[in-house]
């Protein structure tokens, strides 16, 4: 049969190929990406130096919810459903995803609910400015009248979620080809398949936070508001309850994502893969009953306390299971350093410094100290950067000669490469000496004494933002400009799965009419 | 291979720096000045090494296969991708070290939160954007009944304000800048204090780091921590969690004192209260400059110093409750009452009475308002107190 592929914009409008929406995923990703780092940019920019010399304190509140709000659920997210739609069903031998049309809908929600949120910009009393942790009752009481339009694209991006969850694990379930076992499917799909279990059970826990937010403000309940008999730490129970496993739906892909690449670029297969599904899995369990640790500060009573203590800290366990796991992989391997091994391995080392600060913020005790300073900061930000955006970044470089045909700019990705790690450690390393001295997080404005701190991180978020413009460049290089060589089928030497074993490069438009038999 | 060596060599030199900063102030935490804060600095240096020596064996290995099996030296892969008895030692080893990590703070975390038998107490409560403190329970009179609020001080709000445009801008050199307030919290040395922490408006955060305390001041509860400092001085801190607009701009100050300093501090604090408000008849004059002083400390953040107003924090120049026909009442009422659900607090309680009467008046002339209105520390004494105008 012809690869039929239709033409003009409808193409992309009504689309149901998995591999036009997980384009669409990604390009979106990489706009908002790009929005929420120019964000990040007025931020850095404001605290160059102390004093007030670049926006005003409400507006830098504003660009650090709308930072965080769009990097989580406008970057994160969606890469990782793009890669989802674009590699589930090539690794797994399925023509498409299972539920096609859900998928175009799942996609085409989410600028609707960036739109709105972003409109709030413009309106009269400014963008939300409470944080993206959105604690009541900043946001319910004193919120800005745009929270209505904030609380129902939050609402939009978690029906878009669920949606896509729904998708990957019906995929997984129904749609592998024969042969295609559980304990077979590449660490992708099985990390991509827990990530989405965590979707649908805390995605729905977000949307009634918010939905309790929007009758707290028009409709007279006061679920959060004390004088009314609520709580405000209700909300915090509430949002944390969704907000620790969605930590783990942002990381869980990029687990997978180094997964396949390590062994790829050791040439020698993933050591220990069925304790990796477990370990993944024990993690998965485990987000579900430590969302206090967010809360240490808020008066729980000492028994809570040590609980949600002991129960973080046995996180590092499977944590440390799958980062040996993935040194094992290299151990006696015969490794080559192509820009996504580069990629990867950064991702492990970056990402195990993140779980070192996480192991100390465990330790309640230590925490009352490190909570809400920039020590938490550099916390998260070594998790999600070079963690979860690090992570896509090698999952787009290893797997774009496969979806395009030709292969990047090697030269230039090491550039990339190698100007985005000292940047990023520049950014965000010294933020743990300024959040052990005492700098508050959230703040426009600080003392002296955190000045040099400050300005390296700064220099350093420049830095890193313009590397981000020489990525998009690459990426036009290759998918616009038609530029670079003719990828082989099976890209990399060492590539094995599916979709460099049975497809071509590119991968045609329909794959496995017929589906593949796996032994 | 020389590659490899100059990494090798720039990576021992980023952490030999990184190292020797640790020690310094400005780099890690501080041990503080109280028992707690002492064993909660040793915990987080314990953690600190135990994560150095994990990620030193962990790195050293991965740093080791990467460059002895690249494949210009290791073209042969080898074959295994299994082994239960090495996932079950490092299944195990780490379990052991967390265990150990956990023992000490287990029974820190139960000592921090044993505010029993303490000999002061005092009440601690966020407003946007400054703190109350309201002595109370005091054994041997070490307080009952005093109160104050703490602001930003008057310094460091300038500065902030004049700071202006990038590069262009007076340098700030201030060593306290935004860590400096205009009434500091006082307490005495050696003696358990229970700060009994709450908040009027939204979340904040309660953290003096020397003391390893940090509350979270939640509006309708009461949380409850404490500390004992050993030696006399001024401690500083902030609030720590995102309130609004002015969250980087609400600093705490601990003054501790010796015993009798901090008693006869507490009696001068106890004589002020039984004295009374000033009371005193002033001129238009008097209550415009004293109006400009206050206005510019308490609202200007909000209504901005030239009284136009900023988002949802309305304009106060020419605006009807301002200078409209009969408006006054309504404007000491909004003043001293506030506005329920919005931002506007009540300040009845938390400015005198002359402050009060000099900013009404302030607002209604400054600015071109011109009314020529004019309201005395009196009027707003007697509606206080129940009085009618």
């Amino acid at each position: 049969m012809a690869d039929h592929k239709p033409k003009g914009i409808s193409r992309w409008l009504f689309t149901t190929n998995h591999k036009d929406i997980g384009t669409m995923y990604l390009v979106f990703s990489f706009i908002m990406f790009l929005i929420g780092g120019a964000m990040a940019m007025v931020i850095r920019a404001e605290l160059f130096q102390p004093g007030l010399q670049f926006v005003e304190p409400n507006f830098f509140n504003q660009m650090t919810t709308l930072h965080g709000l769009i990097m989580v659920f406008g970057a994160v997210m969606p890469a990782t459903v793009g890669l989802a739609n674009w590699l589930i069903p090539m690794m797994i031998g399925a023509p498409d995803m299972a539920l096609p049309r859900m998928n175009n809908w799942s996609f085409w929600i989410l600028p609707a609910a960036f739109g709105l949120l972003l409109s709030s910009l413009f309106m009269e009393g400014g963008a939300p400015n409470f944080g993206w942790t959105f604690y009541a009752p900043l946001s319910t009481t004193y919120g800005p009248p745009s929270t209505d339009f904030f609380i129902f694209g939050v609402h939009l991006m978690g029906i878009s979620s669920i949606m896509g969850a729904i998708n990957v694990i019906v995929t997984v379930f129904n749609m592998r080809a024969p042969g295609m076992t559980l304990m077979k499917m590449p660490l992708f799909v099985w990390t991509w398949l827990i990530t989405a279990f965590l979707l649908v059970m805390v995605m729905p826990v977000l949307a009634g936070a918010v939905t309790m937010m929007l009758t707290d403000r028009h409709f007279g309940t006061s679920f959060f508001d004390a004088a009314g008999g609520g709580d405000p730490v209700l909300f915090q129970h509430v949002f944390w309850f969704f907000g620790h496993p969605e930590v783990y739906i942002m990381i869980l892909p990029a687990f997978g994502i180094a997964s396949a690449i390590i062994p790829t670029f050791a040439r020698k297969k993933l050591f220990g893969y069925s304790s990796m599904v477990y370990a993944t899995a024990s993690i998965a369990f485990l987000s579900f009953i430590v969302w206090a640790h967010h809360m240490f500060t808020v008066g729980m009573p000492v028994k809570g306390e040590l609980f949600f203590m002991i129960a973080t800290m046995l996180i590092a366990v499977p944590t440390g299971v799958k980062v040996f796991n993935w040194i094992a992989t290299m151990w006696q391997g015969s490794i080559t350093y192509e820009t996504p091994m580069l990629y990867a391995l950064a991702f492990v080392i970056l990402f195990t410094i993140g779980g070192f600060s996480g192991v100390m913020l465990a330790l309640t005790p230590v925490d009352w100290q490190y909570h809400d300073t920039y020590f938490v900061v550099a916390h998260f930000h070594y998790v999600l950067f070079p963690g979860a955006i690090f992570g896509t970044m090698a999952a787009v470089y290893y797997w774009l000669p496969k979806w395009t045909g030709r292969m990047y700019d090697e030269k230039l990705a090491k550039w990339h490469f190698w100007l985005s790690i000292v940047f990023v450690n520049l950014t965000f390393f010294p933020m743990h000496f300024s959040g052990l001295a005492g700098m508050q997080r959230r703040v426009p404005d600080y003392a002296i004494m955190f000045s040099d701190f400050n300005m390296m991180s700064s220099i350093g978020a420049f830095g890193l933002g313009l590397m981000q413009l020489l990525f998009a460049w690459i990426l036009i290089k290759v998918c616009i400009l038609e530029k670079g060589e003719k990828a082989t089928d099976q890209v990399w030497e060492g590539a094995e799965g599916l979709e460099f074993t049975h497809l071509p490069s590119p991968a045609p438009y329909h794959t496995f009419d017929t589906p593949p038999k796996v032994d | 291979m020389s590659l490899f060596r100059k990494m090798a060599l720039i990576i021992a030199a980023i952490s030999v720096v990184i190292l020797s900063g640790c020690s310094g102030q400005e780099y890690n935490m501080r041990e503080g000045v109280t028992e707690i804060s002492r064993e909660v600095y040793s915990l987080h240096m314990i953690a600190i090494w135990v994560c150095v020596a994990i990620g030193i064996i962990t790195f050293g290995a991965m740093f080791y296969s990467m460059v002895a099996h690249r494949k210009s030296k290791h073209p042969n892969p080898a074959k295994f991708s299994h082994s239960t008895t090495v996932e079950i030692i490092w299944t195990v080893i780490p379990f052991i070290i967390l265990i150990a990590l956990s023992i000490p703070a287990v029974s820190l975390l139960i000592k921090m939160e044993d505010a029993s038998d303490s000999e002061l107490s005092v009440m601690v409560k966020g407003y946007q954007w400054k703190w109350e403190y309201k002595y109370i329970d005091g054994d041997d009179n070490l307080g009952n009944d005093v109160s104050f609020f703490s602001n930003l001080d008057q310094a460091s709000r300038d500065q902030a304000s004049n700071s202006g445009k990038w590069f262009s801008g007076t340098e700030i050199t201030d060593d306290n800048y935004l860590l400096e307030v205009d009434n500091p919290l006082v307490i005495p040395v050696d003696t358990k204090v229970r700060f009994l922490v709450t908040a009027e408006d939204v979340i904040h955060s309660f953290w003096v780091p020397d003391f390893s305390v940090k509350k979270d001041a939640i509006p309708g509860f009461i949380n409850e921590v404490w500390t004992k400092v050993d030696e006399p001085g001024v401690y500083r801190g902030v609030c720590a969690e995102l309130c609004g607009k002015d969250h980087g701009f609400m600093p705490i100050v601990v003054k501790v004192l010796p015993k009798e300093e901090y008693n006869a501090w507490y009696a001068e604090k106890v004589a002020e209260a039984e004295a009374g408000p000033d009371l005193n008849e002033r001129t238009m004059s008097q209550l415009m400059a004293e109006g400009e002083v206050a206005y510019n400390k308490y609202c200007s953040s909000c209504h901005m110093p030239n009284g136009e107003g900023n988002g949802p924090f309305p304009s106060l120049v020419g605006t009807e409750m301002v200078t409209g026909e009969g408006s006054i009442g309504e404007h000491i009422d909004v003043v001293l009452n506030g506005v329920p659900g919005t931002a506007m607090q009540a300040f009845g309680n938390q400015l005198t009475e002359a402050e009060i009467a000099a900013i009404i008046t302030y607002e209604r002339n400054a600015w071109d308002n011109d009314t020529g209105d004019k309201v005395q520390p009196q009027e707003i004494h007697d509606i206080k107190n129940g009085g009618g105008e």
